[in-house]
């Protein structure tokens, strides 16, 4: 069968299905209009820490063709150097007794570190590991794998089993009002905003800069700017170091928002594999979509799956997985996504 | 028959006696522990090193398949948790291997237009997706696993009659290795090779490639969901801890051990694979909290980085290398020249 054939009924498909999981969600919503905003913040915020972890990624691959399987395990390891510097350098406690205070700089401080920590190992991985393999980007693969094996042992050796939480501020407020409700000052606030003054950045640096000419050239054809005289392994350094700092930060926003803890490593690389296959690899505007649209998916599946007295929730993954399937039945390369 | 083609014949007829023979030969330590486990394993691998030799695709699904034929086996069949309907044990595998298939080829359907990386990424996302409903569904995962899942009698108590699981697992690997062998020879196997090779010369041709690399993918899901169903025999139990992430290296880990291209090299790897995973533990060194009888995934994951970084063909990969080298100091050999394989795949 020819594929034009099949292009219009399933886009009109792909129409309806949209319309009825739009209707389905305006109907929950109508239902209770507090909830609705709670969820969609939900949603939104989680889209947010989803950006800035898959924005390190997809930067990494569009221009180097690296699919960094360690991705997640530099985003954990974020996480726990936070934790323990807060503790240790601060003597922040993990369970926050009434009245005990956490200064600013004492969040503000190990974010930096780890961040900062993680960009280096992730340059040092490059240098190390990857530079004299490119172009292999299965072997590629398969080494940032066993890295990623290695660290998530490592971590589980050093930092334990139990789940932590990187304490935020207490000079911030706890709660912010929305529309009607409250909703965490973290999640929205800064969550949110660093995830826009992110993309912000990242765009002007890539549409703006002569650093990002020359990434954007270098995604097209690296052999090209190679050719005119630009020291292309700079670059992918720089584009690495970009993406493991992404990683990092990512990380300490994530242990504060929601918890470090193992697993945590596979969870952020798969959510960051769903975003780039919806968005696209390297595409930016593609990983801002992809990551709303994962983000979205999973809040209001977390909730508005019951239908009557069925309770489906529990099979919200589903959602997950109809999302990628219809993304790759009608673009196998992502929204943005180009051929290699 | 020429003296090279004899060598190799006896060298696989001593092979499968030291095999028949093993309950016999090895400890039933050994047996349980090493032997049966690198058999079903080195079938998952083999499923995975399938679709890489003949369709040039690397699938990191395989984990998720074979959790769906086991965890469907389980459902259907007689256990502790779960939906137990009390089905015969052989139909209830056999519903389960079904499981596998169809969902292989719905899996193959989604991932089978993309390509190299690409196909991992969406593999490696669809088992995770696995992971994570059976995680979430209790009602089908038993709350934390199904336990003292039936066999049947041909199988026995793998714990107190390890020999009847050890047969039956030796027996599915030969009829597995021949049947790929046999796969590969028929115009679909070839084509599927022309497509790994050049799919765009394929479709020129006329070929179907989406739908060849669909009906692949269908075929290592079967291999998948045996390998599915035997790991539940051996553990006794299915539980969705078992079928996550880690599983899913362990078993591309093996396949590269082996040397991804090499259907012999599944089993070899899960060898290595389970006798590491067993006598780690007790030669292991300590030191701090780095190192130590505990610390097999770290094990794990140097020697695979070892392997991808010195040798990507793996053990095998090694052994022709060293043939290679021997046959340019010795003179080749009188007779055909031998088919190593296709070379390990250098990215374009």
């Amino acid at each position: 069968m020819n594929q034009r054939d099949l292009r219009l009924p399933s886009r009109l498909l792909l129409a309806l299905l949209a319309a009825a999981v739009l209707g389905w969600v305006a109907y929950k919503g109508a239902q209770n209009g507090a909830q609705f905003v709670t969820v969609s913040l939900n949603g939104i915020t989680l889209a947010a820490l989803y950006f800035v972890v898959a924005a390190g990624f997809t930067l990494i691959f569009g221009l180097m063709r690296v699919v960094n399987m360690a991705h997640g395990s530099l985003y954990l390891l974020a996480g726990y150097l936070a934790f323990t510097t807060q503790q240790s350098w601060f003597g922040v406690s993990s369970n926050l007794l009434f009245g005990h205070t956490v200064s600013v700089s004492s969040w503000i401080v190990p974010l930096v570190f780890a961040t900062v920590v993680i960009g280096v190992v992730g340059v040092a991985m490059q240098q190390v590991l990857l530079r004299w393999n490119q172009g292999q980007d299965l072997r590629q693969a398969l080494i940032t794998i066993a890295l990623s094996v290695i660290l998530a042992d490592q971590m589980l050796a050093h930092f334990g089993g139990i789940a932590q939480s990187i304490q935020q501020p207490t000079s911030w407020p706890n709660s912010v009002p929305v529309l009607g409700t409250h909703y965490g000052f973290f999640r929205l606030v800064i969550v949110v905003g660093a995830a826009l003054v992110i993309g912000a950045l990242l765009w002007a640096v890539i549409r703006r800069t002569r650093f990002g000419m020359i990434i954007r050239a270098g995604v097209d054809d690296r052999a090209m700017v190679s050719a005119l005289g630009i020291n292309v392994q700079v670059v992918f350094a720089g584009a690495f170091l970009i993406g493991a700092l992404l990683a990092g930060f990512g990380g300490v926003l994530g242990g504060t928002m929601i918890a470090v803890q193992p697993g945590a490593d596979a969870k952020f690389l798969l959510n960051s594999l769903i975003v780039v296959i919806i968005g696209g690899m390297g595409s930016l505007g593609g990983a801002a979509i992809g990551s709303l649209a994962l983000g979205l998916v999973n809040a209001y599946a977390d909730v508005y799956l019951t239908f009557g007295s069925t309770d489906l929730t529990n099979y919200s993954i589903l959602l997950t997985f109809i999302l990628v399937v219809v993304m790759l039945a009608v673009r196998p390369l992502g929204l943005f996504g180009r051929p290699a | 028959m020429t003296p090279a083609r004899a060598l190799t014949w006896t060298s696989v007829g001593l092979l499968l006696l030291v095999c028949a023979l093993a309950p016999s030969i090895f400890t039933a330590y050994w047996l349980s522990q090493i032997l049966t486990k690198a058999l079903w394993l080195g079938i998952a691998a083999v499923s995975l090193i399938f679709l890489s030799r003949y369709g040039g695709m690397i699938s990191l699904a395989q984990v998720g398949l074979y959790a769906i034929a086991g965890f469907t086996m389980a459902n259907l069949g007689t256990a502790f948790g779960g939906h137990h309907l009390g089905w015969n044990a052989w139909a209830a595998a056999g519903a389960g291997v079904a499981a596998a298939t169809i969902f292989g080829l719905l899996f193959g359907a989604i991932a089978s237009r993309s390509y190299g990386i690409y196909f991992l990424m969406i593999t490696l996302a669809l088992s995770v997706i696995v992971f994570y409903f059976f995680g979430q569904v209790t009602s089908l995962s038993g709350y934390g696993g199904i336990r003292d899942v039936a066999t049947p009698d041909l199988v026995g108590n793998p714990i107190t009659h390890p020999e009847g699981l050890y047969y039956v697992s030796l027996v599915a690997s030969v009829l597995i290795f021949a049947g790929i062998r046999y796969v590969a020879r028929t115009p679909f196997g070839l084509a599927l090779q022309g497509i790994r090779d050049d799919p765009a010369r394929m479709r020129a041709l006329g070929y179907n490639v989406a739908l060849h690399r669909t009906l692949a993918f269908g075929v290592g899901a079967f291999i998948a969901g045996i390998a599915g169903i035997l790991s539940v025999w051996y553990q006794t139990q299915v539980s969705p801890g078992g079928v996550g992430i880690g599983q899913t290296i362990n078993v591309l880990v093996i396949a590269v051990i082996g040397g991804l291209y090499w259907l012999e090299g599944a089993w070899i790897g899960a060898l290595l694979f389970t006798v590491l995973d067993n006598y780690s533990r007790t030669w292991l060194p300590t030191a701090g909290a780095w190192l130590g009888p505990e610390r097999f995934e770290t094990l794990l994951g140097v020697v695979f980085l070892l392997i991808v970084l010195l040798s990507p063909g793996g053990l095998v990969g090694i052994w022709n290398g060293l043939r290679r080298r021997l046959v340019r100091v010795l003179g080749p050999p009188r007779g055909a020249q031998r088919d190593l394989g296709p070379e390990p795949a250098e990215g374009p």
